[in-house]
């Protein structure tokens, strides 16, 4: 910088400096090439970063061995488009963390303009901070949909204000998009594609997802909770505009975890949340069910242990969606017993497994706060399968209890839910 | 608190009358315009471990000063193998305060250090051994932070890097094996990986029930809670006898099976999995202490375990360790499935052995239901 002048131009460049502190003049921007040492030279700027900070990697194939991780509030990691930057960590070594990029900063958090591939385990994982945004990242894993991918591609989890837009993620062994134990979510105008779960909205509260695009996932859209979190109940998230086509993969998730249960083909599903709205979406050739809508009880996962969580889903509505073709090919267990008990090859579109808190109906019914209200899905067809009064214990005398195609009793509109505000997102 | 730094902000040296007002006038905008807190800034960290003055001579032999007291923990982080020297160095008359179940309260200034090493063979240490690096955590008036210093081939001097580093090693162990490692120095960042608790750093051995044990001082064995007492470092402990203690996992004669195991995944585990560490939101807490089941990891379903499940079903099984996924990524080495996840290359045996006996001795039983 040049001497200065005049006392005039000192005070002038003083108020400046006071107007900058809200509006930052200059954004440092500390800039990371590819090349043999790009490990050690991306990680010390990472950790030598100042709030305010842009580490941006250049052009090329970085070829990293260990995680990245950031723990510096307010800083942006930004590549040159994420076909021109690659973050490559198929060398890691053991040892030396188990994601791509692990971020722990307490607020602002922003990812954008590259694409990681073949993490070992999740390729970008941002744990409890408040304000994050990934913006046109890509993630994939080179060797196509295999179990042994990471799990997750972006993985926010006991976050806050999460915008997720404009990304594309691909192969990964669990959800490509997955949304953990977090609060006031957008994911929009993402494409997710031969993931496990395309996208997974987990023990959450207020998400919007809308305008994604996800095909040949083993199931679209998820929006679960399970027991055993710190975040308990799932609640309030909205479903809408999204293009659910042909998720029809294979299901390669190892055992164990909870995406390994859900059926190939199966479009949206929603498990053991509360008020979701799922409308406007085109749901598409997803061979097994377009919609379903199921209490935790049907993973025969054990949840007893855990007293404050919820199993059941409740106040849904399901409305003025497009949901065409598919069911045609049932998978797992019980959608085969579902389709047989029918007595077709097929699965209604819209299938739900009739689990009610019997604590909290009356006469016989939830109140309509609570309600299941399926309207204006066009052909869409239906089925109450009766979980609790199924008994295929016996596979050759299957109890089929009050299986029921009537859609009549969950006819009707509810309130619908607000869109999610994130401060400065339009 | 925000310093002013001239070199931030250059005026010509006419205009000296200015400069203090541009000061002022920056110092107040800053302060009052900017909702945001302003990141302290703190001295620049010490670049060499000799400036802290803990060793005698170079440090080459971890023989402490004066004043720099050596500890030791009943059950310790596996770490590759590698042995550890462990010191706390308070500033002069100031004092510990003790807790019960937390870290101790030290006061600003205090120094934690802890050494990492290879003997050259273990079965006998004469010989020597290899310092790989030197790992700091300093209470700084916010808090606490962690420095790596890494030991040059002389051994002679460790500097900072905060990006840490990968080291070739070998050693002949205690069984005359030879044995090697690729040995991570962790970057600071990974330092906060264990020892973050909440929004801080938090130091993990210094806490009663770790540090309840006798050590061999120069002036003989004594305990270590009654020797910070008794020189002055350590206000508010009770006798030893009635403070907490947990199990040295290796030694039946400390504890049961089940306290040692407890306490291996205490000390291997809970940096991360407690109900504040970084791997909260996985709901599996290790911490001795926890009672509930579930939350240790009986029955309990996996959460963004990824591969790292294996294939099973439950963290933990009674009766059958193979399969509980906690062995499965005890066990293993690979990075997307490996427990725990930094700082590990190799696989602790003993300690997997210990946690195999553990589950294989509960009796089996089925999942809970409602």
């Amino acid at each position: 910088m040049q001497s200065f002048r005049s006392p005039l131009i000192c005070l002038t460049c003083a108020a400046f400096l006071a107007a900058g502190c809200t509006e930052r003049a200059v954004t440092k921007v500390t800039k990371i090439e590819p090349g043999a040492d790009a490990q050690k030279r991306a990680q010390t700027a990472l950790i030598k970063a100042k709030p305010g900070e842009v580490i941006e990697f250049g052009e090329g194939k970085f070829e990293f061995t260990s995680t990245l991780s950031l723990d510096v509030n307010n800083v942006t990691i930004r590549g040159n488009g994420n076909d021109k930057t690659i973050l490559a960590f198929n060398q890691q070594g053991q040892g030396t963390g188990g994601e791509g990029i692990l971020v722990t900063s307490k607020e602002k958090f922003t990812i954008e303009d590259l694409a990681i591939e073949d993490a070992k385990g999740d390729s970008i994982k941002v744990n409890g901070c408040t304000g994050v945004t990934f913006r046109k990242v890509r993630v994939g894993w080179t060797g196509g949909s295999k179990e042994t991918n990471g799990g997750y591609g972006l993985y926010p989890v006991l976050s806050k204000d999460v915008l997720i837009e404009d990304c594309i993620v691909r192969e990964a062994s669990d959800a490509g998009i997955y949304v953990g134990q977090s609060e006031n979510i957008i994911v929009r105008r993402n494409l997710v594609e031969r993931n496990v779960a395309g996208i997974e909205i987990e023990n959450s509260v207020n998400a919007d997802v809308y305008e994604n695009v996800a095909t040949d996932n083993t199931g679209g859209i998820l929006v679960f909770s399970l027991p055993d979190l710190q975040k308990k109940i799932g609640h309030h998230c909205r479903v809408h505009n999204n293009q659910v086509i042909e998720n029809n993969h294979e299901n390669f998730a190892p055992k164990g975890n909870i995406v390994a249960n859900v059926p190939a083909g199966t479009g949206v599903m929603i498990l053991a949340n509360r008020n979701v709205e799922i409308f406007d979406n085109e749901i598409k050739n997803n061979q097994n069910i377009g919609v379903s809508i199921c209490s935790y009880q049907v993973t025969q996962r054990p949840f007893a242990q855990d007293p404050v969580y919820d199993p059941y889903t409740a106040a849904i509505y399901v409305h003025d969606n497009k949901i065409t073709g598919g069911g045609d090919k049932p998978s797992g267990m019980l959608g085969k017993i579902v389709a047989s008990l029918l007595g077709e090859k097929k699965l209604p579109a819209i299938v739900y497994d009739g689990v009610v808190d019997e604590s909290k109906t009356k006469d016989g019914a939830l109140p309509p706060e609570l309600a299941i209200r399926i309207h204006n899905n066009g052909d869409a067809d239906f089925v109450n399968f009766d979980l609790p009064n199924l008994d295929f214990s016996n596979p050759l005398a299957i109890k089929k209890g009050n299986i029921s195609r009537d859609l009549k009793p969950y006819e009707g509109d509810m309130p619908k839910l607000a869109p999610v505000k994130i401060a400065g997102v339009k | 608190m925000l310093r002013w730094h001239p070199g931030a902000f250059r005026c010509g040296p006419r205009f000296n009358l200015i400069a203090p007002l541009m000061a002022t006038l920056a110092l107040l905008a800053c302060t009052a315009g900017c909702g945001t807190k302003s990141s302290a800034q703190t001295d620049e960290p010490l670049e060499k471990l000799s400036q802290y003055g803990l060793f005698v001579g170079n440090g080459s032999t971890q023989e402490p000063v004066p004043g720099v007291i050596p500890y030791d923990l009943n059950s310790a982080l596996f770490s590759d193998y590698a042995e550890k020297f462990r010191f706390v160095k308070l500033p002069p008359g100031t004092s510990a305060e003790y807790r019960g179940d937390e870290s101790f309260e030290f006061p600003v200034g205090t120094i934690i250090a802890k050494t990492f090493s290879y003997p050259h063979d273990a079965r006998n240490r004469a010989l020597g051994r290899r310092l790989l690096e030197t790992r700091i955590l300093k209470r700084e008036p916010q808090g606490w932070v962690g420095m790596p210093y890494i030991w040059n081939a002389q051994q002679t001097e460790a500097v900072l890097d905060v990006a840490g580093d990968m080291v070739d090693v070998s050693w002949t162990d205690e069984a005359g094996r030879q044995r090697t490692n690729n040995y991570i120095i962790p970057n600071s960042n990974q330092c906060k990986g264990c020892h973050k608790l909440g929004d801080e750093m938090q130091p993990i051995g210094p806490k009663a029930r770790h540090l309840n044990r006798d050590f061999a001082y120069d002036h003989g064995s004594e305990n270590q809670l009654a020797y910070w007492t008794r020189s002055g470092v350590l206000k508010g402990s009770p006798r030893p006898s009635d403070a907490p203690r947990l199990a040295v996992w290796n030694d039946p004669e400390s504890g049961t099976l089940d306290e040692r195991a407890r306490a291996w995944l205490e000390i291997n585990c809970a940096h991360c999995h407690n109900s504040a560490g970084p791997a909260r939101n996985s709901g599996l807490d290790l911490m001795a202490a926890q009672k509930g089941p579930t939350q240790f990891g009986i029955f309990k379903t996996p959460v963004a375990a990824g591969r790292g499940s294996g294939g099973r079903d439950y963290d933990i099984v009674p009766g059958l360790p193979d399969k509980s996924i906690m062995m499965f990524r005890i066990s293993s080495v690979d990075p997307g499935i490996m427990m725990p996840e930094l700082g590990k290359r190799l696989i602790h045996e003993e300690g997997a052995d210990l946690v195999r006996q553990w589950i294989a001795s509960m009796p089996a039983s089925n999942p809970p239901t409602r």
